[in-house]
């Protein structure tokens, strides 16, 4: 391990920390003029973050040590999630702490704390938050894996960084399984940050809200951390997508020119693929909750058919 | 490895995936219009592969193959489609016998078998696209599959439609395509099948004023 990768790391955890409410906030203006609404700042997060942080913390009567415990854990996996996943350079030294498949456990374990806290307190909003949860992450999950078997097969490789390299240097070849994969990534990463289609990140209608139903009950520092977190997911879902999907321009080793070159690229993809998301969130309609299986469900099918596309037509025997 | 399929191969497979994805979002449309357009894109596609089949091979006879399938399939058939729908009143949600995720999972499971099946079958052919004829048996039995699990009539010709594009495509990436005198009839059969079937979707209505299909199972002789 060199100090170069070692400074590279630390500074991609720290970008990570600072642009994740930057991603959110542009995502949210974008979102705001989508809807012809007058846009919050694009500071806003952090703004909230501040005055979260401020505030002290109330805690309901019955709560036990895992609720104050859970957004710690819950933050603390989001940085790991953002450690691995390469965003600037893939010589990242950390990487070998958890591969793709280690990746997704890290999310997984971060779901079920949350959402065991939600149910800690026992109103029926965190219940049915946690429980919504649970039934958006299981189906979820073995899509994801789906799609992380075929970049697998790919690159013959499942830590991040391989497939992210093999991927980034390779020849131009269309990889038809590429693009099925592709897409039921998106679908999978709409879900999982509670995005449109499966979930409402703007609203507070009891009904309808899985995310929010969970965190009712944090106030204070607790919910900054859980706040933080979700913008940290979005971040790294993001990046993981773009990592794999359009790795162009990430660098390889580590060099001030080339992170240099790299950080503008990121900044550009993700301002568009957060364009991109605005639209696609303004567009659509939330589903009813029991249409969530379906649209996860094809997710599912979409990265099977392109782990199967994959075997059929890009292996010569 | 991968890094030795030509660019026509590649683009031939890339189109073959359209069409099998198309066959998939045909299998969980639920509704009339968006069904038709599907197909529309379909032919589209199939339409595409088989151009680039004809610049690969230099094959004149591909070029009028890829004409009349654009012109049949992603034009007049989906444009006779639309009419129907239109004077037929029957813009309503598409019934499906068994629910559409379970649908999907039995595609699945088609796709699986129908790769096998055209592995070794694949393997004897020596053309530019032979990867694709595993998607194209899969592309007919989905179709298959649609006509089997839907109630209404305008579905099950739509998926009788989507079977000959897999049929189609079979032709093109195993063999080059079927000598032109066989590739004119059959696209005659299909359209005159469709008008006919068109035809056939008046006369269901009138006698039995809906298009389900599960009415003609009561049929009384005499």
């Amino acid at each position: 391990m060199n100090i170069f990768g070692l400074v590279g790391q630390i500074f991609a955890i720290a970008l990570a920390l600072f642009l994740a409410p930057l991603l959110t906030g542009w995502v949210n203006q974008c979102r705001a003029w989508f809807q012809n609404r007058s846009a919050p700042p694009l500071m806003q997060p952090y703004y909230t973050l501040h005055k979260l942080f401020l505030k002290d913390v109330v805690l309901a009567h019955g709560a036990s040590p895992l609720f104050r415990f859970a957004p710690f854990v819950v933050f603390g996996c989001m940085i790991l999630a953002c450690a691995i996943v390469p965003t600037l350079s893939t010589d990242l030294p950390f990487a070998p702490a958890a591969d793709m498949l280690a990746l997704v456990g890290v999310f997984g374990l971060a779901r079920i704390f949350i959402s065991l806290a939600a149910m800690d307190i026992g109103t029926s909003f965190g219940s049915l938050g946690g429980r919504r949860e649970m039934l958006v992450g299981f189906l979820a999950e073995p899509a994801l894996l789906m799609v992380i078997f075929t970049t697998a097969l790919i690159c013959q490789s499942t830590s991040v960084a391989t497939i992210v390299e093999t991927l980034a240097h390779r020849d131009f070849i269309i990889y038809p399984s590429l693009a099925f994969a592709g897409i039921a990534f998106s679908f999978v990463s709409l879900a999982e940050n509670a995005r449109v289609p499966v979930d409402n990140p703007a609203t507070h209608l009891e009904l309808t809200m899985i995310h929010e139903a969970m965190i009712l009950e944090y106030s204070g520092r607790h919910l900054a951390l859980v706040e933080w977190a979700a913008s940290l997911k979005l971040y790294a879902y993001s990046c993981l997508g773009l990592a794999l999907f359009m790795p162009w321009g990430i660098a390889s080793g580590a060099s001030i020119l080339g992170l240099a070159a790299a950080l503008p690229i990121l900044m550009a993809k993700l301002a568009v693929g957060g364009f991109l998301l605005a639209g696609i969130e303004s567009v659509n309609a939330k589903l009813r909750i029991f249409r969530a299986p379906e649209f996860l469900g094809t997710a599912f099918l979409l990265a099977v058919l392109g782990l199967l596309v994959r075997l059929l037509l890009e292996t010569r025997v | 490895m991968t890094a030795s399929i030509p660019l026509s191969a590649q683009l031939i497979n890339l189109f073959a995936s359209v069409i099998l994805l198309l066959a998939f979002a045909m299998l969980a449309q639920r509704r009339m219009l968006p069904l038709i357009n599907l197909f529309a894109y379909q032919g589209l596609a199939l339409c595409m592969s088989t151009l680039v089949v004809a610049v690969t091979t230099g094959q004149h006879h591909l070029y009028w193959s890829a004409g009349l399938t654009l012109l049949l399939k992603a034009l007049l058939l989906p444009w006779i489609l639309h009419r129907l729908v239109r004077k037929l009143h029957v813009r309503f949600d598409v019934e499906s016998l068994i629910n559409i995720p379970t649908t999907m999972l039995v595609g699945i499971v088609l796709v699986m078998v129908s790769f096998n099946v055209a592995l070794p079958i694949s393997q004897l052919s020596s053309t530019v696209s032979r990867g694709t004829l595993g998607i194209a048996l899969a592309t007919v039995m989905l179709a298959f599959l649609m006509m089997i699990t839907r109630t209404k009539a305008i579905p099950q010709v739509v998926g009788f439609l989507a079977m000959e594009n897999g049929l189609f495509l079979a032709a093109t990436s195993a063999t080059y395509g079927m000598p032109m005198v066989v590739e004119l009839g059959i696209a005659l059969d299909v359209l005159v099948g469709a008008i006919i079937l068109g035809v056939f979707f008046f006369q269901i209505r009138d006698q039995f004023d809906s298009l389900d299909i599960r009415h003609m199972e009561k049929l009384k002789d005499g």
